[in-house]
């Protein structure tokens, strides 16, 4: 029964996809692969975004392996494809396929990740600013506790990545000039939920049982879900007696900040084809030139933006 | 006086393992250390070599006293070892085996045609020419023997130990070995000589040294001693000669017990009929890779037959493989003790209960107390040589390993045992004791099927004699028809055929 | 008893010079207090993060006796968890869900068991096998995301409490104590053992070695379930991606500091419990000292190294030798003073 319902609607999609999309573009997007929920996300949201402007999209992943992105590039050049995103596995490597591209006059987009080749052998790169949307946290916080000493404690990602490094910089940026603040406690979580809440069990146990603590922050989001266990755990309430803001804006998070749980989160989008394909329109329009980085909105969210809305309309993406 | 040492003593939790030795080694002199299992002689050496530390006397090398802490310092002192299991790398090849350590180099690396010269040259003085560039894993192991005497007398120069150096050469490799000892000899070089061939000691040394129970027996000159005198010195008892010697004592028919028909394997064995009786013992005869072995694996179902079937007086046997013919009351006491035989870090007692625990299962321990009175009376009846039930059989003598591999075996009541070469390199009085055993164990009424390359045990033990050559049975000898002349007719008659 | 002591000597006098400097840096660490009928104290925490690596040494001692290894657990916990969380939001329950989970665990166990006693691969080779793909296989159940539960009997598995000790810490407990008896107390461990000292000779001695060996990696996954279990219901989500990552390492040390040879033979289980609290007080000391995460992983490396150097047999004989030295010295300087 379902399965016949399916095969209907695949048809009638089939047919005015056939109609909609008899002049439109082609793009062809290599994927990393889907070693996270957000990688997951960025795909869904990238064929979302194909769909709505009526492209079509190749889609390829290369599960983990530069060998498959190039190989996927070289083929999406054979067939002509009017433009190519890709999400590079690693930063070097890159330069004789982007010429090859080039060469064949297809415009390509990166997302989310950097090359070490040279500027002018892609169109423009499309990605967050990690020191921003620490920077963004930090300030929320500040404000968020006034002129009250607060002692923070701090659950890095893991040690000497670079989202755990400019995150945590951005951050210090963030409340620089409140002396009221001071982190106290900085240990890697690893980005894990379940290092979040082991971690986070030594703050507390540090910290007079968590009394003394007026805020976390974490560098992404499931380290926050899982130290907001270790609060309950404790005894003390997550969201009011210890403030807790953290990054990336994954739908557990809304869902906590739905409960009253957690307070502010940075959303890290997924939609890094959204400013891609508006920067290629351009382009093709009349061939404005869009500049090497787009760097992508780094949007805070709190309890006051309706987080149990955000959590259903994110929670079919794939997190 | 090259060596000398006096009043040695060295002592373990429990026991003395030497107590108050004299020894003196002369230059240009083969001296022979015997003794029993357990007599002092490894102990002795491994004080020697720095391997372990004495806890009193002293040990005096060209007049000053040493006291060396590892073999290496030893080899620097002038003091290099050779043991029957060579302690080289197989996989390097001999030169770098033989330079190993003191590689010769130009320009920091290393020179391989300078090596390849001077490693010829060193083996050259043994009267040895192989390739040295190929893997010293690939030559036998006399050869492997040799390179290993020439870098350990390269190295050292002054006393070269011997540790069992022939138990594992046949008679024309242990000739070549000692044309190179004789010659390390007229060079100046004490050799101590350890070995349990008596034929070799009178053949090899100049002097013989006896301990025993870790004291000082004897020391004379080899020319003055006969072989009983010998054998005397190292058992203090007189080796009852009708043990070696002796027919078994009835080489009549009994009752069948055992049928094998047809059994084989390609490339193994060629299929073969063989009856045992109750009571009796069969002799497996033959030369090395003859398929003595390999037929006693078949009938254990070590290895799989592919044609043949055994039964007993109740029909068709199981023997699928060892926890099958186990379960129909088979033993194997295995060639390779150490490889097959012993399980080495665990307990005399534990070797000892391992395969009547295995036969009743793991649900079911054997008490502790059981295990206690099965261990204490297999040692006394093995007399296994030992401080207690709880050391490592790793550390007992070959002699002693063996018999607890008999233990484990007599300890499951088998009514068919295979005993595979279960004398080799055992020293003169467990030789006998494992003979009586035998013996004693026919007399219950258990069938044996012995294998070995000694003649004169066959004909000790055996009822029958079952005689292989080149994968095949080709003869069987019963009663008055076996002796050493008939055996050795029957595998080199065969020989004469191929020609 | 008094063996069992001697035996385990090493690993209990490191683990408490261990306490005394972590009491130095932070000296409440051995405080402990009562609240809400529950113990609360960092050695607590450190009896229950213990949990996850605690129960895959026991089957790891058991596996490393045998001469082999299992570096699969990581994975195996992951899928088991996995398993788990997706069986509990689909509404089974508790009680199907941990039984689906275990039996994921058992099967990855029989699977390794088969290629390392039937196939005769290395157990290294063998168990890598498992190591690479089944992470991917716990990804496909969990959809690459965290499968989150809300199931409260399944998160009273990871943070309930049973007369004040969390749960993960009875489960740990019961599984080494009761795994312990089952090999002293029957002939298991005398049977391991000789399997993984000599193969051979024990197989020609009728013990059962193919099958004794798939047993003892099914053991082992039966824990690395039980660690996936406990780890899942703490988080209370699987974490196809993070679960037991790199857990199978921390198992296999432990074992090593419990003095466990890794050629076979001879092993304490106790000893290897030992030792992953000694790991786990390591990690939580260094982080209620509140020093840098950079140095933490050189922190750990460093005391690892420390434990093991003076546990080796080299530094114990070396130590027993200079001993004997000083006593010779003391003895001859005494009769010359005569």
């Amino acid at each position: 029964m379902k399965f016949n319902k399916l095969l209907t609607s695949a048809a009638v999609l089939a047919i005015s996809a056939g109609a909609a999309f008899a002049e439109g573009e082609v793009i062809g997007f290599s994927q990393i692969g889907s070693e996270s929920g957000w990688r997951a996300a960025e795909t869904t949201l990238t064929r979302n975004q194909a769909e709505e402007r009526g492209y079509q999209l190749q889609f390829s992943d290369a599960q983990q392996r530069q060998e498959n992105q190039i190989a996927a590039l070289r083929s999406f050049i054979a067939q002509g494809v009017d433009a190519i995103l890709i999400a590079p596995v690693v930063a070097t490597g890159w330069d004789s396929v982007l010429q090859e591209a080039k060469e064949a006059e297809i415009p390509v987009v990166l997302l989310d990740r950097m090359v070490d080749s040279d500027p002018s052998l892609y169109l423009t790169a499309v990605g967050s600013n990690l020191v921003h949307e620490g920077e963004v946290a930090g300030k929320w916080l500040a404000e968020a506790v006034g002129d009250k000493p607060c002692r923070i404690v701090e659950l890095q990602g893991t040690t000497g990545s670079s989202p755990a490094i400019d995150r945590k910089k951005g951050f210090e940026q963030g409340i620089a000039g409140h002396a009221n603040l001071t982190i106290v406690q900085s240990q890697t979580g690893d980005f894990t939920r379940s290092l979040g809440k082991e971690v986070m069990e030594s703050f507390l146990q540090s910290e007079n049982g968590g009394k003394d603590i007026c805020a976390l922050y974490a560098h992404n989001d499931d380290m926050a879900v899982g130290a907001i266990q270790a609060i309950k755990e404790a005894g003390l309430k997550p969201g009011e007696d210890i403030l807790i803001v953290s990054i990336d804006a994954v739908p557990d998070i809304f869902k906590a900040m739905a409960d009253g749980e957690a307070n502010a989160t940075v959303e890290l989008t997924p939609n890094m084809a959204g400013p891609a394909f508006d920067a290629l329109e351009a382009f093709w329009a009349n061939g404005t030139v869009p500049a090497k980085f787009i760097q992508t909105e780094s949007k805070l969210y709190t309890q006051a933006d309706n987080p149990a809305g955000e959590y259903e309309a994110r929670k079919g993406l794939g997190y | 006086m090259l060596l000398s040492i006096r009043s040695l003593t060295k002592s373990f939790p429990g026991t003395k393992a030497l107590d108050g030795v004299d020894f003196d080694l002369r230059s240009g002199e083969v001296h022979a250390l015997l003794g029993e299992n357990g007599a002092g002689k490894s102990t002795l050496i491994k004080c020697l070599t720095g391997a372990y530390q004495r806890n009193a006397g002293t040990i005096a090398l060209d007049g000053a006293e040493i006291e060396p802490q590892s073999s290496g310092e030893a080899q620097e002192l002038g003091i290099g070892t050779v043991y029957q299991e060579v302690n080289l790398l197989p996989n390097l090849t001999v030169a770098q085996n033989l330079l190993f350590g003191r590689e010769l180099r130009r320009f920091g690396l290393i020179d391989s045609r300078a090596m390849r010269a001077a490693a010829q040259e060193m083996l050259g003085d043994y009267g040895l020419d192989i390739n040295v560039d190929r893997d010293l894993g690939g030559y036998s192991v006399a050869i492997r023997q040799i390179v290993a005497i020439a870098r350990a007398v390269a190295l050292s120069g002054k006393v070269l130990i011997l540790d069992e150096p022939t138990a594992s050469l046949d008679a024309r490799e242990v000739q070549m070995l000692f044309t190179v000892v004789r010659r390390l000899r007229d060079r100046g070089l004490g050799v101590i000589f350890v070995s349990h061939f008596l034929d070799q000691v009178f053949d090899l040394s100049d002097r013989v040294t006896v301990l025993r129970n870790g004291r000082h027996v004897v020391t004379t000159e080899t020319a003055a001693l006969t072989r009983m005198t010998l054998i005397e010195h190292m058992l203090g008892r007189t080796l009852q000669d009708e043990v070696l010697h002796n027919p078994p004592p009835d080489r009549g028919k009994r009752e069948k017990m055992l049928e094998f028909s047809g059994f084989g394997r390609r490339a193994v064995v060629e299929p073969f009929d063989l009856v045992i009786g109750k009571g009796e013992v069969v002799g497996l005869a033959g030369l090395l890779g003859s398929g003595r072995t390999e037929s006693a694996e078949l009938l254990f179902g070590l290895r799989a037959t592919q044609s043949g079937e055994a039964r007993d007086q109740n029909g068709k046997l199981d023997l699928s493989g060892p926890r099958a013919a186990i379960a129909q009351g088979f033993g194997f006491a295995p060639e390779d003790r150490k490889l097959d035989g012993i399980v080495a870090d665990l307990s005399i007692r534990e070797n000892i209960i391992l395969g009547l625990q295995a036969r009743r299962g793991w649900m079911r321990p054997i008490p502790r107390a059981e295990q206690n009175r099965l261990a204490d009376s297999y040692i006394k009846r093995l007399d296994i040589r030992t401080s207690g039930k709880e050391k490592r059989v790793g550390e007992l003598s070959g002699g002693n390993q063996q018999k607890v591999v008999l233990a484990r075996w007599l300890a499951m009541n088998p009514r068919f045992l295979i005993l595979d070469e279960p004398t080799r390199g055992i020293d003169v009085g467990a030789h006998a004791e494992i003979l009586h055993l035998v013996h004693e164990l026919v007399e219950q009424g258990m069938s044996l099927l012995v294998i070995s390359s000694e003649l004169d045990e066959l004909m000790a033990v055996s009822n029958r004699v079952i005689v292989l050559r080149d994968r095949c049975h080709v003869a069987e000898l019963v009663g008055h028809e076996i002796s050493g002349e008939s055996i050795m007719r029957a595998i080199a008659s065969t020989e004469e055929k191929v020609e | 008893m008094h063996g069992t002591l001697k035996r385990l000597a090493p690993q209990l006098i490191a683990l408490a010079t261990l306490i005394a400097l972590v009491s130095v840096f932070y000296p409440g660490f051995l405080s402990v207090s009562l609240n809400d009928g529950r113990l609360v104290g960092p050695v607590v925490d450190v009896l229950k993060r213990s949990a996850p690596v605690a129960l895959l040494a026991v089957g790891m001692t058991l596996v490393i006796a045998t001469r082999g290894i299992d570096l699969s657990v990581g994975a195996t916990m992951a899928i088991c968890g996995a398993v788990a969380a997706y069986a509990v939001s689909a509404g089974y329950g508790l009680p199907v869900a941990m039984l689906l989970a275990i039996g994921a665990g058992l099967l990855a166990g029989l699977w390794n068991g088969c290629l390392v006693a039937i196939v005769g691969v290395q157990p290294f080779v063998a168990t890598l096998i498992l190591m690479t793909a089944g992470r991917g296989i716990a990804q496909l159940i969990t959809e690459g995301r965290i499968l989150t539960f809300t199931d409260p009997a399944f998160a009273f598995l990871g943070s309930g409490n049973l007369l004040g000790l969390p749960m993960p810490t009875w489960i740990w407990i019961c599984v080494a104590v009761l795994t312990t008896l089952l090999m002293r107390r029957t002939a298991l461990g005398l049977l391991i053992e000789a399997i993984g000292i000599n193969r051979r000779a024990s197989a020609l001695a009728g013990v059962n070695a193919v099958v004794l060996l798939i047993a003892v990696y099914m053991a082992m996954g039966f824990c690395a379930a039980l660690a996936g279990l406990v780890v899942t219901a703490d988080i209370r989500g699987a974490d196809a991606n993070n679960a037991g990552l790199w857990l199978e390492l921390d198992a296999i040390l432990a074992v090593v500091i419990g003095g466990n040879s890794l050629l076979g033979g001879r092993f304490s289980i106790a000893a290897s419990v030992i030792g992953a609290l000694i790991i786990q007080t390591i990690s939580i000391g260094i982080r209620l000292a509140g020093f840098p995460s950079e140095y933490n992983l050189l922190i750990k490396a460093v005391l690892v190294v420390v434990i093991l150097v003076l546990q080796s047999p080299r530094f114990g004989t070396e130590w027993h030798y200079w001993r004997q030295q000083l006593q010779f010295k003391r003895l001859r300087e005494g009769k010359i003073a005569k």
